[in-house]
């Protein structure tokens, strides 16, 4: 009956009013719109502070070959205070790299069993029980590195200081473990049944459809998988703190001990005077860190953005 | 080896060639529903078989159970028997062993997601040939034999994924003559595939019959008449009638239902 008098005609003026909702519309519209927004804003905020407060230190005080290429990071020093993190680095590298190590067998066999062998309710209570694994807060596993690890480690291999790489890399890769677990599971569940079949039909064993078939289909998700695991042991700090023995040392071996990056930010950022050197040079390691887990986030999501295209 | 024939609905006229599969009293249901029950046949060596019949009849179920592809559904169950020459398919200790020598092409492509090359290559090195020269021979034998060795002899290392879809299946079947099968088992084939390249395929089909047994499941009643030397017709979980093709579209059935099927009248 409303259109009777024609679309725009003077009897659809009693429809055209903004009501409640179209208001409540508009109003969500915009909190949404806020919200989405706030994330871009928030992280490049964050990025101009660190650089504010650590740039100064960056183009005065220290040339970059300097901070970059020496082991001596004495920051305390009254006289002649050293601001080198190649220490630091290697720290950070040695422990992320074992923890890579001890993490992609169990997170890939993990995944594998998760996805393409358990099923039904043991498939479902892992995912669950996998879930829970990486929501351990990472003090707690810190904890489990200085109480259980090192007494373990100085049993096992006899060896004076059980808080180091080893401890640290096998903390981190646990840590790490469930979240790359679960990407890699995801990546494996992508690829679409009929290739299992087909390749079943040729007369392929259950491994050889998994390792000439599913895994090379699943191999961008994959590395995906691992690169994020790589970004979680760089920005790892408090179980890191705790379990590598926190000594400025360029490691020979696993069993010494080292000091990571954020670790030297979190235990000493609270002990320098705001805007001294010090400071100030914690804050570029806080910008190499930023720029080095966005890289790998960044590569991460791109590889794994990719399978999801094609 | 084979003892008797059991009282199959038609008996095949001669009875030449020795049997290649035989089904007694086969039924198959996932959880408590059946969706093939009664099922006796047997296919001779040489033949191509036809099943046809609208959705819904079994017919992918039927062939799934030859090849133990129930094995991953485990709500599925067979019962009755599968004598893949003269042993029943169940009793095989090695399921792969028994798959390799069954080649399956599936109603829509799937082109591996590697090169195609490799997607040819795949059974034979499954089965350990490990020969560059060897794999060579095998995969230009099979692709010209699929009637696609002309369109990608000059791309073999590009993704076989990334070929149309009429490619595609010409390469599944390329990959299922890989496997050397003594049963070939098509399962509408040609539903994603285009007249002029299904006319292809069925001619390759038709010289293919001298070296293996074919069992060719289609929607498409025409294509079971070009192909088929018997032809069974599954309607509702039960297989109605078998009988020589040449009968079947003359008119010479024994079950109303068929006839009606057969010259579209319903399905």
């Amino acid at each position: 009956m409303a259109g009777a008098s024609g679309i725009g005609g003077r009897g659809d003026h009693h429809f055209d009013r903004r009501n409640l909702d179209w208001y409540i519309d508009r109003a969500v519209q915009a909190l949404v719109f806020l919200g989405g927004i706030s994330a871009i804003v928030f992280i490049i905020g964050i990025f101009v502070f660190i650089t504010k407060e650590g740039m100064g230190f960056l183009l005065e005080t220290v040339d970059f070959q300097e901070f970059f290429t020496s082991p001596y990071w004495y920051p305390s020093d009254e006289d002649a205070p050293e601001y080198g993190i190649l220490a630091l680095i290697a720290g950070t590298a040695s422990v992320t790299g074992l923890a890579m190590v001890v993490a992609i067998p169990f997170s890939l066999g993990a995944a594998i069993f998760i996805a393409e062998f358990a099923d039904g309710r043991l498939r479902e209570w892992l995912k669950i029980l996998v879930e829970l694994l990486a929501a351990i807060p990472s003090v707690v596993w810190g904890f489990v590195g200085l109480t259980i690890m090192n007494p373990l480690i100085i049993d096992l291999f006899d060896v004076p200081v059980g808080l180091n790489v080893l401890n640290a890399g096998i903390i981190l890769g646990l840590m790490a473990a469930p979240i790359m677990t679960s990407i890699a599971e995801d990546a494996l569940k992508a690829v679409p049944d009929r290739y299992r079949e087909a390749a079943e039909a040729l007369g392929a064993t259950r491994w050889q459809v998994i390792f000439r078939t599913v895994l090379p289909a699943a191999k961008n998700g994959l590395l995906g998988a691992v690169l994020l695991g790589v970004g979680r042991g760089f920005g790892e700090t408090m179980a890191v703190l705790m379990a590598t023995g926190h000594a400025v040392n360029l490691p020979t071996s696993v069993f010494d001990s080292v000091r990571a990056l954020t670790a030297t930010i979190a235990a000493e950022l609270g002990e320098t005077a705001v805007g001294s050197d010090h400071y100030q040079a914690l804050f570029t390691i806080g910008i190499f860190l930023f720029l080095i887990t966005f890289l790998i986030n960044l590569t991460a999501d791109l590889i794994v953005r990719g399978i999801r295209k094609s | 080896m084979v003892t008797e024939i059991p009282p199959a609905p038609s008996l095949p006229k001669g009875g030449e060639a020795p049997l290649k599969l035989e089904i007694r009293d086969l039924s198959i249901g996932y959880g408590g529903r059946t969706v093939l029950g009664g099922v006796n046949l047997g296919i001779h060596e040489h033949e191509i078989f036809g099943i046809i019949g609208p959705a819904n009849a079994g017919k992918t179920s039927f062939l799934k159970s030859i090849n133990r592809m129930d094995m991953f559904d485990p709500d599925m169950r067979v019962e009755g028997d599968i004598l893949f020459n003269g042993r029943d398919v169940r009793q095989w200790r090695n399921v792969y062993a028994l798959r390799s020598r069954i080649g399956v092409v599936f109603p829509l492509p799937v082109g591996l997601p590697m090169s195609i090359y490799d997607n040819v290559a795949l059974s034979p090195r499954l089965k350990g040939v490990r020969e560059k020269a060897e794999l060579d021979v095998i995969v230009e034998r099979c692709l010209t034999r699929a009637a696609l060795w002309d369109e990608v002899k000059d791309r073999l290392h590009s993704l076989g994924s990334l070929l149309s879809g009429g490619q595609q299946q010409r390469l599944t079947i390329a990959r299922a003559l890989s496997q050397e099968p003594e049963l070939l088992m098509l399962d509408e084939f040609s539903i994603a595939v285009d007249p002029v390249t299904t006319m292809r395929i069925e001619d390759v089909l038709k010289e293919l019959k001298q070296e293996m047994t074919i069992i060719l499941v289609t929607n498409l009643v025409q294509q079971a008449r070009r192909l088929a030397d018997r032809t069974a017709f599954f309607l509702e979980g039960a297989c109605v009638e078998i009988a020589d093709t040449e009968d079947l579209f003359t008119g010479r059935t024994r079950d109303s239902r068929t006839r009606d099927y057969v010259e579209g009248r319903f399905g």
